[in-house]
């Protein structure tokens, strides 16, 4: 589809870092996220926004980067799921609770729904049953139908110092 | 010695690496010099291929491409029978089967040369239903169009006709369901003369991968090695296609001298060209005396399993065997077969059948109940299954079980009679259009491990071997999927050596590394292996006080001197341990009879729907899953079993429709065959009963994988028929469906 050869640079910041892309313009965020920055984390479930598993937060929003070119963050924040806890620091409260709830099985969807429950509680901290379902409404899992996601939120909300 | 493990909700043992994204998936693997590979697929569903054109505008001189000319060894997918090609040569049997591959280090100009591969196949008449290979519209399988056919007979069911009080008759169908797990089948390839052929992938069965590919290449065991990466949920879809895909990749390496090559499918590649549920038909004839006692059961039970046989005489046999349920009947035959059809063959998932047996089974009884004049719980009750009594295999049920106990406790968490009553009476009074509501449930088991002599055939090992500093490593090639197994082997070896849950770990299921402790299917990885997990530990602690290094008390200090010692003075510590039946079990494979399962998890599911008439969409408010299913290892990882095996039934159930067109799924993406969000599920409340097994690991523990796919279809549409007063026959039950049935009754 694309013409590998031609590419232009895209600046953003990534996980905090300032990096300068040398990427073709329609490139997937995925793609370069997963192949030119090596962090694969970031999974494709679907290629086409219905499964979340893609998720990632761009200037504090959550968005499927199968469906963002990359030109379009030019200039953007770029959180991924390598950037919710700094490396080799004390897990984010929503891993934390994801773990000791079940709320990872096979681990594909986790990323993603992780960067969704971080982005929901940054905007709603204290979620009613009702928003943690919706706000995690764009994230598919298959195999825990959903139930230990939701005391992983729960749990997470409860400590203290939840920030995205 | 600490206190208990098992029983105890301890961490994943690769939860960390799961929620920071740092688990490694076969896609977040990258070798140097990988070249991608992609599949040019059949177009049409059955037809003799005429030829295969290049087309213009691609470099094909860069193109590594293979053909069936390229395979070394047989082109057969080696698992039960021979009969499925990697590669089609001459005939194709289903759309999207594989004719050609290729492989390019530049992913785009790869996509634009397999479309530019122009198959030209000359059409033969097809057979798209289970119907139409029963008929025989066209033979397209064998001599009659039938992989694999069972008789169960118990007692004399002709002589119950007559002496019966009421005959009821019924008629079931269910349609394909795909896996949806969210990571699509991949691996990476690396395969030579002189190195031999090695595979990475997502899968469940290493082992079984590795059969395929000595098959395929004509190679020696030592030669083929397979490894497992993390994996992103199977559910079964992930048993018998690694064969295929693992396959094609090797073939791509192997003709491009050892470059490695990875395929990955995208989802709609996936969703179109692999495995899903066996469609099925059931037909049922009850008879029954009037005080509603079973006295006969006929059963025909047929399963469409696509294009070639795989595994549909395994899927058959448990869907067979499960089609009589939790009851206590003396007169049982049970008919069944698996037809072929020009379809992608239909596989493995989650229940193998039980799910589509037990379905048609379910709302047969709540049929005979009606007719009898009794509740569906006091009809249930009367005909339960109880401790001496047989199966329809003629299974002496040997544990206690307490069928009529899981039923009180289910309706207690639910209010079940009280919903029931209340729900009548307000559903006379709703109106056109309005909202109407029903409770229901379904009682089944779910037998586990492999059927029969499986077992024994398989003879599984399991290996255990501590290093120098103590620490202990269970060899198996049993796989982490999701389900828990690094975890739960982990508190069975660590409670067995009495070790601190940290110093135990698995080794990474290679086959290089680790012996066949079997697949990972069939409920079977708790029960049957994790006794082997625990027999193979408990060799490492006998070595050890055998060598006199080991007192029978011992601390974890003692044990990491003792491992020094050993270790020090003989080398590698290690000790291995081999499946072998528990004492009495018989079964006979030519008559269909005896102990079909080691042992048998059992449930009763209470479903609570509301039908809005109007749009004709049905929601489920409340699902409670009540099951005793023996020690319960680990309570967060076992109730996160049943909460996500319950909402793949649901989506079975109203949401997961597959649309075929001549052959071929025609919705094949995530936009258009729908799973349950998070907003479409009710609460999910999981009940365990434990019953200790006599020969499960960690004091007694079942198998639960696939038990709570079992149930919930029939427990929605029987909730359904309360709330409709329409008798649904066919899952999924979908608004278009529901709104033909609710006006031809209205």
């Amino acid at each position: 589809m694309t013409d590998s050869g031609l590419k232009v640079d895209v600046a953003c910041t990534v996980n905090g870092a300032r990096q300068t892309l040398r990427v073709h313009p329609l490139a997937r965020l995925l793609d370069v996220l997963r192949e030119d920055l090596g962090l694969t984390g970031t999974k494709e479930g679907c290629g086409e926004g219905e499964c979340g598993a893609c998720s990632v937060l761009v200037d504090g929003e959550l968005v499927n980067s199968c469906l963002v070119p990359v030109l379009q963050v030019e200039g953007a924040e770029i959180k991924t799921i390598e950037g919710v806890s700094a490396r080799g620091a004390e897990l984010h409260a929503v891993q934390q609770a994801f773990i000791e709830c079940g709320g990872a099985q096979c681990g594909i969807c986790t990323p993603g729904m992780v960067l969704a429950a971080v982005s929901l509680l940054a905007n709603i901290p204290q979620p009613t049953d009702a928003d943690i379902r919706n706000g995690l409404a764009g994230n598919l899992c298959r195999c825990t139908g959903y139930m230990k996601i939701f005391d992983a939120v729960v749990r997470a909300c409860e400590r203290a110092g939840v920030k995205a | 010695m600490l206190t208990e493990i098992v029983g105890k909700p301890v961490p994943r043992k690769e939860g960390r690496s799961k929620v920071t994204g740092a688990a490694r998936y076969v896609d977040d693997l990258r070798m140097p010099g990988m070249l991608y590979g992609a599949t040019v697929r059949s177009p049409v569903a059955r037809g003799r291929i005429r030829s295969v054109t290049f087309g213009e505008g691609v470099p094909w001189d860069e193109f590594v491409v293979v053909t069936a000319k390229d395979i070394p060894g047989e082109n057969a997918v080696a698992l039960i029978l021979l009969d499925q090609p990697y590669l089609a040569s001459e005939f194709v049997n289903h759309a999207e089967e594989p004719i050609l591959l290729l492989a390019h280090a530049d992913k785009q100009l790869l996509e634009r040369a397999r479309r530019a591969v122009h198959v030209d196949i000359e059409p033969l008449p097809a057979v798209f239903t289970l119907a139409d290979s029963l008929a025989r519209t066209q033979t397209i399988w064998g001599e009659d169009n039938i992989f694999k056919s069972y008789l169960v007979d118990k007692g004399n069911v002709d002589e119950v006709w007559a002496q019966a009080d009421l005959v009821v008759e019924g008629e079931y169908s269910t349609g394909a369901q795909e896996q949806l797990y969210i990571e699509t089948n991949g691996v990476i390839a690396v395969a030579n003369a002189e190195e031999g052929v090695t595979v990475w992938g997502s899968m469940q069965c290493p082992y079984y991968v590795h059969k395929a590919l000595l098959k395929l290449f004509a190679l020696p065991p030592e030669r083929v090695r397979v490894v497992q990466c993390e994996t992103g949920g199977g559910f079964g879809g992930k048993e018998e296609y690694p064969s295929m895909i693992g396959g094609h990749a090797a073939l791509l390496s192997w003709k491009a001298g050892g470059r490695p090559v990875k395929i990955i499918y995208d989802r709609a590649e996936d969703m179109v060209a692999t495995t899903k549920r066996h469609p099925s038909l059931t037909r049922h004839r009850t008879a029954v005396s009037r005080d509603g006692r079973l006295l006969g059961m006929e059963i025909e039970f047929v399963v469409d399993g696509g294009a070639y046989a795989t595994l549909s005489a395994v899927v058959l046999s448990r869907g067979t065997i499960h089609a009589a349920g939790p009851y206590n009947c003396p007169n049982v035959r049970i008919r069944s077969r698996a037809v072929a059809t020009n379809v992608p063959p239909h596989g493995a998932f989650r229940g193998f059948g039980a799910p589509q047996s037990i379905f048609a089974l379910e709302r047969q009884m709540d049929k005979v109940a009606a007719a009898v004049g009794l509740s569906p719980a006091e009809f249930r009750r009367r005909n339960f299954i109880r401790q001496g009594e047989t199966t329809a295999t003629g299974q002496v049920i040997r544990e206690p079980v307490d069928m009529a106990g899981l039923l009180d406790r289910a309706f207690e968490l639910t209010d079940y009679q009280a919903k029931r009553e209340r729900f009548a009476r307000e559903n006379a009074a709703v109106g056109a259009g309005g909202v109407k509501r029903g409770i229901g449930f379904a009682s089944f088991m779910h037998g586990a491990g492999f059927t029969g002599s499986g077992e024994d055939y398989l003879k599984s090992i399991v290996g255990a071997e501590a290093d120098a500093s103590g620490r202990v490593r269970i060899l198996a090639a049993s796989t982490e999927i999701g389900q828990g197994t690094n975890t739960i082997f982990a508190q069975i070896a660590s409670d067995a050596l009495g070790l601190n849950y940290d110093l135990v770990e698995m080794a990474q299921p290679d086959t290089g590394n680790v012996p066949d402790s079997g697949p990972t299917v069939a409920s079977r990885t708790c029960m049957i292996v994790g006794r082997l997990v625990e027999s193979a530990a408990l060799g490492l602690r006998q070595t050890l006080q055998g060598a006199g290094l080991l007192a029978d008390e011992y601390t974890e200090g003692d044990w990491r001197e003792a491992c020094r010692q050993y270790v020090e003075r003989y080398g590698a510590l290690k000790s291995f341990s081999q499946y072998k039946p528990p004492p009495g079990v018989r079964w006979d494979d030519e008559k269909y009879e005896g102990d079909a399962y080691g042992a048998f998890a059992w449930a009763v599911y209470v479903a609570e729907v509301s039908v809005d008439t109007l749009t004709y969409e049905t929601r489920v408010d409340d699902f409670v899953a009540v099951q005793e299913v023996g020690k319960v290892v680990h309570p967060i990882l076992a109730a996160g079993q049943i909460e996500g095996g319950v909402a793949q039934a649901i989506g079975f159930t109203l949401y997961e429709n597959v649309v075929w067109q001549d052959g071929r799924m025609v919705n094949n993406g995530m936009t258009n065959y729908v799973m349950p969000t998070s907003v479409d599920l009710p609460p999910i409340r999981v009940h365990f009963e434990e019953q200790p097994y006599e020969y499960g690991p960690a004091g007694g523990a079942k198998g639960i994988g696939e038990l709570p796919m079992d149930g919930g279809a029939p427990a929605i549409l029987n909730a359904i028929e309360q709330a409709t007063g329409v008798s649904f026959t066919h899952v999924p039950l979908m608004p278009e469906a529901l709104m033909r049935g609710l006006s031809e009754t209205t």
